[in-house]
């Protein structure tokens, strides 16, 4: 029993020994100070996958950018992660985490639910939020410290509506959304009133957190002569929507929002006759300067690195969210550097003036905070291939 | 008339072959409690693993040796998790036993979450079951067929095993009276573990016909059918194998008929508000037996 309390020792001072070593590591930096931006995104749960793709963005945005220049010298940016688990009851605890981590600025979240359920915790710390891909209204509506860099649901429901209208000349529409989900629910009223706005029919429902057979919802609206299926849910459900439409030969076309831009949905599709198109914030395709220089940039890190391959599903295509992360990580420092201080309220009080021109477009935030944009990438699935392709820049139709 | 056949196929199969699904689960379920008066909450944890099984084996090895292993590897789980868990506490209060199961539930899934980061994996695809048949009008794939027929095939193997071998009669001798088996020299942990055996290896056939028709594995995925199977157990009164059986395809095809119909939105309140109407006027379900109270 001796022996065994002696070896408990030794493990114990081991361990603190392992712990402590990141911060000799950090004693050589030769950094005024550090100044810690929270990524409050998923890791787990539905949006695990897109969570770990928008995280990727503001990696690589810290690889380019590692540190900030204020007036007292530079200044060292560090992230904390916090795991949200794509849960609105376990997002206040990692709210939370963030708040009490002292950090200066948060990013995120992936997925608007649990936005919203961060809202009042970082309102309450006086911390600004920058979020990337949330894209319904409550956000950043009644939240003045809440902004975000990408465009929102009511835009985006509208441009699927006349994406269908246009390319599919589609009279009746049927939607399918999770019961609950603020940000699938959001998109389908939009998308429904726009669509219904141009003389077109719809027919929707709503299925329970945890479903896995969609058949008999698919069965209906083949059975109710839908043109275009509009199905804004999370990638496992997406995944689960596509394999069965392609086992059912249901082949109606199948339209949703930004969340679908994802690896999962090309490998479902892949070999099928289902035809999934997607609005999204950005495309590779994209010819500008600045998209170009990201694109080869980016690539050539996540090839570097084994660990952050994997998080992007094991290839190195990108997701529409992770310029966004990329985006709103430098938007942040561009806060820090115009309040000249990590304090949060001297953040909170330049922050509306902010303006910065990005990969995905330029970023000037309107009264809401909400970046203005106007228009969204679409892209197709390629079957064959497994891989995405890109269709049109669509507007609204007026 | 044919359009009404056309329009409702395809509901139809989706409900017997959920069902089937259900049932597979749900004797698990059923056996274990008519033995040990133990609700096994980690059952339907052990179905979902059985699909992160097979997706992890058939990453490497061909079907025909990863499908075997895969049910091998699940019947090893679910009987380490009954020695581990459950026979230190033999002679401990029901709740004690039921605690750790619901202990063995969370561990297993966080173990889930922990090695799979949480993403959905895409299940493997079995020749000959994954393929696409159409019946009548209705487009769907073979598993579909295969289940119920494989469901009761298995099933009417199991209550031959029950009635007719010596196992068998342990079995029912020890749900009958657990204390009196074991006085009459009946091997009561033998007789346990071959429940669970039973139970896991069922469940993991279960998970092989479901993860074919719905493929994205996820560590929660088995939370729901498992509820269900659950629901079907109680509902064909628990301690009953046909009871189970009937109970999940009850309960499968009368949530798609209530799809079907357009009350999406019910469909999994339903299911457990017929629990309840089941329950009032029949409180031991469908085939329970009757409670007899020995004084």
């Amino acid at each position: 029993m001796i022996g065994a309390a002696k070896f408990k020792k030794l493990f114990a001072l081991l361990m603190v020994l392992t712990l402590m070593l990141p911060a000799f590591a950090l004693g050589e930096t030769a950094y005024a100070g550090t100044i810690k931006i929270g990524v409050y995104e998923p890791a787990s749960g539905d949006n695990g996958a897109g969570g770990k793709q928008e995280t990727l963005g503001v990696e690589y945005a810290n690889f380019v950018a590692p540190s900030v220049t204020l007036s007292d010298g530079e200044y060292k940016v560090e992230l904390v992660h916090a795991d949200n688990q794509s849960s609105t009851d376990k997002a206040p605890s990692a709210a939370q985490t963030l708040v009490s981590a002292d950090v200066s600025v948060v990013l995120g979240s992936y997925g608007s639910s649990v936005s919203i359920a961060a809202a009042d915790i970082f309102d309450q710390a006086g911390l600004v939020a920058v979020g990337l891909s949330c894209t319904n209204p409550q956000v950043t509506l009644g939240n003045p410290l809440y902004y975000r860099v990408c465009y929102l649901d009511p835009f985006q429901g509208t441009v699927l509506a006349s994406f269908a209208l246009e390319e599919y000349g589609a009279k009746k529409a049927y939607t399918l959304a999770m019961l609950g989900e603020d940000y699938g629910v959001g998109l389908v009223n939009y998308f429904t009133e726009a669509f219904k706005a141009a003389g077109g029919e719809v027919d929707g429902e709503t299925f329970p957190e945890g479903t896995s057979d969609f058949t008999a919802y698919l069965t209906t609206a083949f059975n109710n002569g839908a043109e275009v299926i509009f199905a804004p849910t999370s990638t496992p459900y997406a995944a689960q929507i596509i394999t069965q439409a392609a086992s059912n030969g249901i082949t109606i076309p199948i339209l949703a929002g930004d969340t679908w831009d994802n690896s999962v949905i090309v490998e479902a599709a892949k070999t099928t006759d289902v035809k999934v198109s997607v609005s999204t914030f950005f495309d590779e395709g994209d010819t500008s300067p600045k998209a170009v220089e990201f694109v080869t940039g980016f690539k050539a890190w996540l090839n570097a690195n084994p660990d952050k391959l994997v998080n992007n599903g094991g290839n190195d295509g990108i997701a529409g969210v992770t310029p966004l992360g990329y985006d709103g990580y430098m938007v942040a420092l561009e806060a820090i550097k115009a309040a000249d201080s990590a304090d949060r309220d001297d953040i909170a009080d330049v922050m509306a003036g902010i303006t910065y021109d990005g990969v995905t477009g330029a970023i000037v935030f309107d009264e809401n905070g909400d970046a203005i944009r106007d228009q969204a990438f679409i892209k197709a699935t390629e079957n064959v291939a497994g891989t995405w392709t890109f269709v049109k820049v669509q507007g609204i139709i007026k | 008339m044919q359009e009404f056949i056309t329009a409702n196929l395809p509901y139809l199969l989706g409900g017997i072959s959920v069902g089937g699904q259900y049932a597979l689960i749900a004797v698990g379920y059923t056996m274990v409690y008519g033995i040990l008066r133990l609700i096994n909450f980690a059952h339907g944890d052990i179905f979902t693993v059985a699909g992160f099984f097979m997706v992890y084996l058939n990453a490497t090895m061909p079907v025909a040796v990863s499908l075997p292993l895969t049910i091998l590897l699940i019947i090893a789980l679910g009987f380490s998790v009954e020695r581990v868990a459950y026979k230190p506490l033999r002679n401990a209060p029901r709740m004690s036993v039921m605690i750790s199961a619901i202990g063995v539930s969370y561990l297993l899934q966080n173990l889930m979450w922990y090695v799979t980061g949480g993403l959905a994996k895409q299940y493997p695809t079995i020749p000959w079951i994954s393929s696409s048949i159409t019946i009548y009008t209705a487009t769907t794939k073979m598993v579909t067929l295969v289940t119920p027929i494989l469901t009761i095939v298995l099933v009417a193997l199991l209550v031959q095993l029950i009635n007719h071998t010596k196992i068998g009669m342990a079995m029912r001798a020890v749900s009958k009276d657990f204390e009196t088996a074991r006085l009459m020299g009946i091997k009561i942990d033998r007789v346990i573990s071959a429940t669970f055996i039973i139970g896991s290896a069922l469940a993991g056939i279960g998970s092989i016909l479901y993860f074919s028709n719905y493929t994205a594995v996820t560590p929660t995925a088995g939370a729901m059918p498992g509820l269900k199977a659950f629901v079907a157990a109680v509902f064909g009164g628990i301690g009953s194998i046909p009871g189970a059986v009937i109970g999940a395809f009850i309960i499968g095809i009368s949530e798609n008929i209530i799809k079907a119909v357009g009350l999406t939105t019910f469909s999994d309140a339903f299911t457990f508000a017929l629990l309840i109407v089941v329950l009032i006027f029949k409180p031991t379900g469908l085939f329970g037996e009757a409670v007899n109270e020995k004084v």
